[in-house]
């Protein structure tokens, strides 16, 4: 007897399962979310440790523009995911690259802080406590945004190439969810960095 | 012969070895990547079992000089980290692939692509770890080995205490494999809830599903803080930061919080897959359904809330207020709660059933009783004014070892021996199966049983030698020569696996008239898994098809 056949005298059950993506995305999301939670807290722990200047009140200026430009990609690639879920692949495409503009922006928000910075303060990773939970908690962060900003250029791609299609939408709506958590994680290090640190 | 169901080996068609090498290398198939996981994971058990053994010369008398004192502490830096994330972390992670779709009646993992990036990256970490005794030395000649221990306190791993790369494949090593832990976690965790067979509601699904979804959920909310610090490391390294810098207002403490954050979770990682080892293993040998499916769901979950909050009990003696002292100890006591909750359920298992004291059987029941024990031994130290007397000395050194390779050693080799029949389609020698207990079983208990003694008398980890007359010189010869026993039964072991696999008897689809999906199909099962999908009623679907006038769906 090489196969027992399992099966029920009623086979056409009614069986719905959660989508492979979502949850695949929830799990990335919590793992990522822990790591964040490590660089956060070491932020905050450290925050007036350090033994040298310069410190936070001196050289840090909050990115109020920038930080909207980023907020704001998180409605416009909700608004594409929408369009792109109703079979319109043109406003799906104005919505989309308008959020690689506006998280382009923000990356070169973070890339003109960092280098006043770096020239004008003399603020280096190594210069103090500060700087070195500054950039890495930063620079985490502006990691994740690159990383979404290359995976929503490649969706770009594949549209200008013709290659993508209504089917797409959920997956479409898992890349989504990962921007949005990269601007939920903004919104912490905002307020740690910018608001409680200083 | 049924029909339905076509097997690889009706095509004995043949392919040379590169080619088959080739398909391992490049393999997606959960079955293949479980293997693959579980033979690494060997080979690195007899590489730190080697470490180990090491070690126990040199501390067999007082003044030897087997190795130097150097070479001792790259021993149990290496012996440790080896341990823990490259034999038992891709044990776990081999078992659960290879098991857990077999058990939803899944095709495949959620993801199987991931899953092989996974594998490599973990391999990679075992590559980085042992490239450093021979890359080491950098520039500086200061190298060799990492010898900072496995949780490499700061500020032993900064620049100035260690000089050259030792440290830094330290990092590396850890931090590829924790990223294919924590790739494998969402993996399990996604196929799990995404991929049950019709018919299988969460309510019905196999214990060891619900206890490796737990692990899964601990893997990704504990091995990212680790992921997180070593970056931190790297950073402190590589680019002169000051995370855990103590001349630069940086804390050396936080660098315990951080690993310990990771490291407590980390135990219940390893250990909550042993559990779903027993929790399989004991019904289908007590010929009994297990007792308590509900409660045992709830202990698991509630093992995993809690023990992400006992990590400081680690911390007791670095010296932290009273109240978070009070915390961490009462934490710390609570999970002995639920952990005593799947003890009695698995005794009430067994509590009138026909019990078959087959090798995994053996091997489970030994289980019980030393992680009983060894569990007992962690309530003791649990106690922070006992813990300030007894941290780091040999007495916590026999506690964790009690419970990772009494508990979960024991039960993973119960694992080995229950379904090495499903993975090779051969059985194994059970003469040589209850040889290899019998010896492990001796051995374990001369080591470990009396390593707690040089413990309560004072002997502190880590050195590498010590003075006569102190009252420890016999305990640790009887320590050493347990080491050997225990070695013998791994090669008695690795000898009937290997031997079984090319000349043991075929072992049929269920040898062992067991009640879940795997035992279903064939011997090895086939690439596919299961020619029909599966559809249950119930917590043991093939007792319900053995026994259709009595199926379990009735009663849950």
């Amino acid at each position: 007897m090489s196969a027992l056949s399992v099966t029920l005298a009623e086979n056409n059950i009614d069986w719905h399962l959660p989508s492979r993506g979502r949850v695949g995305m929830y799990c990335l999301i919590a793992a990522e979310a822990a790591i964040f939670t490590i660089f956060v807290v070491a932020y905050v722990f450290y925050i007036g440790k350090s033994t040298s200047g310069p410190q936070p009140k001196d050289v840090l200026k909050a990115p109020i523009f920038y930080t909207i430009c980023l907020l704001a990609s998180s409605l416009t690639i909700h608004l594409a995911v929408r369009k792109m879920a109703a079979g319109n692949l043109a406003a799906f495409a104005r919505w989309w690259l308008l959020t690689i503009v506006l998280g382009g922006t923000f990356l070169l928000g973070t890339a003109r802080e960092w280098v006043n910075l770096i020239y004008r303060d003399g603020l280096t990773i190594s210069t103090n406590l500060f700087g070195t939970t500054y950039y890495s908690l930063v620079g985490l962060h502006a990691f994740h945004v690159t990383v979404g900003l290359l995976a929503l250029t490649v969706v770009a791609v594949f549209y200008f190439a013709g290659r993508l299609g209504q089917k797409h939408a959920e997956r479409l709506e898992v890349l989504s969810m990962y921007w949005h958590f990269v601007d939920a994680v903004w919104v912490v290090v905002f307020t740690v960095v910018y608001v409680i640190g200083v | 012969m049924s029909t339905n169901t076509i097997s690889i080996s009706d095509f004995p068609a043949y392919r040379p070895v590169t080619l088959r090498l080739h398909d391992w290398v490049t393999t997606v198939d959960h079955k293949r990547l479980g293997i693959l996981y579980i033979l690494y994971s060997l080979f690195f058990l007899v590489i730190g079992g080697i470490e180990a053994t090491i070690m126990r010369i040199q501390l067999i008398r007082p003044h030897n000089d087997f190795v130097s004192p150097e070479v001792f502490n790259r021993m149990f830096t290496m012996h440790g980290t080896t341990m823990i994330f490259f034999v038992a972390m891709p044990l776990v992670f081999g078992f659960a692939n290879y098991l857990v779709p077999l058990m939803i009646g899944a095709r495949d993992m959620a993801f199987p692509r991931l899953n092989a990036f996974s594998f490599w990256m973990t391999a990679l970490g075992g590559v980085f770890l042992y490239f450093s005794f021979l890359g080491g030395d950098g520039l500086y000649g200061g190298g060799g080995a990492p010898d900072v221990g496995w949780f490499a306190y700061a500020p032993l791993t900064a620049r100035t205490f260690s000089v050259g790369h030792s440290a830094d494949f330290w990092v590396l090593s850890l931090l590829s494999s924790g990223i294919g832990s924590i790739g494998t976690a969402i993996n399990i965790i996604t196929t799990i809830l995404c991929m049950r067979c019709p018919g299988m509601t969460l309510g019905k699904m196999p214990l060891l599903a619900w206890l490796n979804l737990t692990m899964g959920g601990l893997v990704v909310l504990a091995v990212s803080p680790l992921t997180a610090a070593q970056l931190m490391l790297l950073v402190d390294r590589y680019l002169g930061g000051h995370f855990f810098d103590t001349q630069a207002g940086g804390s050396a403490v936080i660098w315990m919080h951080f690993f310990w954050i990771f490291g407590h979770p980390e135990v219940y990682v390893l250990a909550i897959p042993a559990f779903a080892f027993a929790s399989e293993i004991i019904p289908v040998f007590s010929r009994k359904a297990i007792f308590g499916y509900r409660v045992m769901v709830l202990a698991t979950i509630a093992i995993g809330f809690i023990s992400m909050s006992v990590w400081a009990h680690h911390m007791f003696t670095v010296g932290m207020s009273s109240g978070a002292n009070m915390f961490f100890v009462l934490s710390t006591m609570a999970i002995a709660v639920p952990t005593g909750i799947k003890n009695f359920n698995w005794l009430a298992t067994m509590w009138g059933g026909k019990i078959r004291f087959a090798t995994p059987m053996l091997f489970c029941v030994a289980f019980l009783f030393q992680f009983l024990i060894g569990g007992l031994t962690g309530v003791t130290l649990a106690v922070a004014p006992f813990d300030w007397n007894l941290s780091n000395s040999y007495y916590l050194v026999a506690h964790f070892h009690y419970v990772i390779v009494g508990a979960i050693l024991f039960a993973t080799f119960g694992a080995f021996y229950y379904w090495f029949p499903k993975a090779s389609g051969k059985m194994y020698n059970e003469t040589l199966g209850k040889l290899h207990f019998w010896l492990f079983l001796i051995g374990f208990h001369l080591t470990f049983d009396f390593m707690h003694i040089p413990g309560l008398l004072g002997m502190p980890r880590r050195i590498y030698t010590y003075e006569p007359g102190r009252g420890w010189e016999i305990w640790n010869v009887i320590v050493t020569i347990g080491v050997f026993f225990q070695a013998a039964g791994i090669l008695v072991f690795v000898f009937n696996l290997t031997w079984s696999y090319f000349r043991g008897q075929v072992a049929g689809n269920d040898p062992w008239d067991a009640w879940t999906l795997e035992w279903s199909t064939s011997s090895p099962p086939p690439e596919y898994n299961y020619a029909v999908v599966p559809a249950v009623r119930s917590r043991r679907p093939l007792w319900d098809l053995k026994h259709p006038e009595d199926p379990d769906w009735r009663y849950e």
